[in-house]
This record gives structure tokens, sequence and C-alpha cells, in this order.
């Protein structure tokens, strides 16, 4: 498989900030990847130096194997949509989708104003007036239409409602099975899109904690439930991501969970179901957004 | 779809069952890879390593560029499978939460006789 972006050792610093720290990982050509992480892991940072928007403090990023730094031979492949996108203030929405053209060698107008219709666009309305769905519908609209070689969607659903989010993500596979090419989806609602994935990159605090095939990483987590001592017998080997008790009752979130691990625990009488990619990722990028976030080390150490 | 495993052994055992119970007849064409990805709104990817699995197993066969056919004898092999498995999959269980309630083994294939005469 070839890689159309490829990051090694990627870092950006802002004074003392470091957004993005020594971050390493490819996305491989033709599949949909997941950029995800918590509001402010960097996201949007190494979306910006993947397009060249940025300079990168150290390390080096390849887009098509290139710098995209004001490489238009690289960038003119890509189609960047983003949450906070601008428009000159007196554009309308049929003002966008007639100068897409220029900037998108495969456009398909006919498929644009399906998903116009689709998402009950007003063209005609300044887009300085437009709801803020409706303002999203017009990046979507573009990211989607432009079948770009590289699409990179950031956040791209923010005022839309949950029936635009399904419309957005059904149009999305189904044109992408038709016309394969490489999306990066960045998103913190991870359980509405965790199906369309192939690959997950997680990032926290500006590093990539986890690079793996989305089924990879589900065939390898478990939550394992039962009497403590049972379950403390089970899982004495795994690596354990979370541990929650009531009374003498346990629950534990682990990875590096084997197939006869599973059997195992089950034999014991256990109760083994399946950890979501959404709790994989709060267990890994340290708990519930409010107070628990050191739960992780707190659970270890106390074990 | 979300039973805690892979995503594609689900869609794989998905089509077994379905040729189990005669939805897709031997012989007969199943829907596409791109057609599985949006009923379940799972990545293509994904559909075709659950197919794979299946024509690696000989369960379906690939006719190019026309599609995905179930293999003759598929049932047959898919039912003697699944009886195998049956043991350690239903039997045991069922017995351990018997045992769990203290039920006895008369008393439980007494039960067993009462669902099914």
């Amino acid at each position: 498989m070839t890689t159309i972006v490829e990051a090694t050792g990627l870092t950006k610093r802002y004074g003392k900030v470091t957004a993005v720290d020594d971050a390493t990982f490819a996305v491989r050509a033709g599949t949909i990847t997941g950029l995800l992480g918590r509001n402010g892991a960097g996201k949007t940072t190494l979306m910006h130096l993947i397009t060249g928007q940025e300079f990168a403090t150290s390390g080096s990023i390849a887009l098509l194997g290139e710098s995209p730094v004001e490489n238009a031979g690289v960038l003119q492949h890509t189609c960047f949509i983003k949450e906070s996108q601008r428009y000159p203030d007196d554009f309308k929405p049929k003002h966008v989708f007639a100068t897409a053209p220029r900037f998108f060698a495969n456009w398909d107008s006919a498929f644009a104003r399906e998903l116009i219709n689709e998402f009950r666009l007003p063209v005609d309305r300044r887009i300085k007036k437009l709801s803020r769905g409706q303002l999203s519908s017009v990046g979507v609209i573009v990211g989607l239409a432009s079948r770009a070689p590289l699409t990179i969607f950031d956040e791209p659903y923010l005022g839309l409602d949950a029936v635009a989010r399904q419309t957005f993500y059904d149009r999305l596979l189904a044109d992408y099975a038709e016309h394969p090419r490489t999306v990066i989806l960045s998103t913190h609602l991870i359980d509405e899109v965790a199906d369309l994935l192939e690959h997950a990159i997680v990032v926290d605090s500006g590093r990539v904690i986890i690079d793996s095939s989305v089924d990879a990483l589900r065939a390898d987590a478990a939550t394992i439930a039962g009497p403590a001592s049972v379950v403390d017998q089970a899982t004495r080997s795994l690596t354990v991501l979370h541990r929650e008790a009531l009374g003498g009752f346990v629950s534990v979130t682990v990875t590096n969970v084997s197939d006869d691990d599973r059997r195992a625990a089950r034999d014991a009488g256990l109760e083994v179901s399946a950890v979501s990619l959404q709790q994989l990722i709060i267990r890994q990028t340290g708990g519930a957004p409010d107070h628990h976030t050191h739960s992780t080390l707190t659970e270890e150490a106390s074990r | 779809m979300d039973d805690g495993r892979p995503i594609f052994l689900q869609i794989a055992e998905q089509i077994e069952n379905q040729i189990i119970d005669g939805t897709y007849g031997e012989g007969g064409q199943v829907p596409s890879i791109n057609e599985f990805a949006a009923f379940h709104r799972i990545n293509p990817a994904t559909a075709l390593k659950g197919i794979t699995m299946l024509v690696d197993t000989g369960v379906l066969y690939k006719r190019r560029g026309i599609g995905m056919f179930v293999a003759d004898g598929a049932r047959d092999r898919l039912l003697a499978e699944r009886r195998e498995r049956f043991g350690t999959e239903f039997v045991r269980p069922l017995v351990a939460e018997a045992r769990a309630l203290g039920l006895t083994t008369d008393q439980l294939t007494e039960m067993i006789r009462k669902e099914a005469p």
C-alpha cells in the first residue's frame, strides 16, 4: 500500500506551546482515516501542516512524497474543508460552486447539484446570512463533489443536525466506494464515524498515541466484568486501561486481549463485552473530560 | 452491528446465517461489497475483508466482473460447523448458568424436554 501523507518527527511550536509533538505517522492512500482526539489535542495544526499552511518547527511532512509548503503541484490534489472556512463578503453558495471547478480537476457539478438538493441549501443567499448548519453544508458539498485524491474534513458538521450528518456519512461512503480516494476525517464525534473508518490516528496533547487499523483496535480491547478476584486473575497479564469497582464487582477495560483470553474469561463465568472506539479513546486520552483526568494512572497505581 | 468482535467477522457471520436460513441460495448471487458497505454503513474495506474471509473458506466464490456467489454444498458445511460449535457456544454456558442457579442435570434435562418435546 502506498502512503499519501507521511510525517516523521513532526513538531510545531507556537512560542512555549507545543501543538504537535514529535508526530510520526503515515496515511495510506485509498483509506478513510480518522484523525481523532480531544479539542486542543493538535488535530487542526496537524491538518495545517499536512496541507502546507504552516511550517513545521522540526521534523518533516510529505504529501504525495513532497513537501506541501507552497507546492501547488501536490496541493492541487488536495481539498481541505476547514471548520472555519471564510468566503469573500458578497459570496453566495452558487459562486463557491461556480469557482470550484477551477480548483478541483475532478469536480462533479451534477453530483454537487444533487447534494445541494439533499442538504436543502439556498444557493442564492449571501453566505453571511446562512445559518451555521447551512455554512457547514457548503463545505461538505465542496469536499464531496471535489473528489480530490486527498480530501480532508476538519470537524465539517458544526451546526448540522443529525439528519444532515447522516446524509453526509451516507454520501461519503457511497461516493468513496464508487470513486476510491483518500479521506481524512477529523472529528470528536467518534461513535458516529467509527464504522466508516478503516484507520484511526489518535492525538493527545500533540502526540500521536494511536496509529492503528480500527479492526485491530476493536479486536484488541474488551471490558471484562465480574467478581473482583476472578477478574483480576483473568486480566493479570493484560494491559489495564481502566478499572471500576462496585462493592466486590469490578469492570476492567483491557487491551492486548487475544481470543484465548476472551474464552478463558467467559469460561471463568465473567462477562466479556465490546469497547467502542469512543470508549477506548476516552480511556487512552485521559478519561472523561471532567474530573477523571488521572483515572488511568491512579487505577494502575492502586493495583 | 456491534457485539465486540471485529465488524468484518460479524459481516461474514451474518452472510453465513443468511445462507443457513436460505436467504441466499446455493449458486445464487450475494450483494456487492459496496451494497453491504452502504447497508451497514461501514467502510467498504471492512465489508471486503468479511467477504474475502468467506471466499477463503470456500463459502462464496468470485466470478470475475460479475460478483460473488454461494458455493455448492456451502449450507451443509456451515450447518455441520455450527452443530459442532453448538456444544461449547450454547450448551456449556447453559449448563454453567443452571449450576449457578442450583438446578440439577435432571431438572435441566426436564426443562429442555418441556421446551422441545
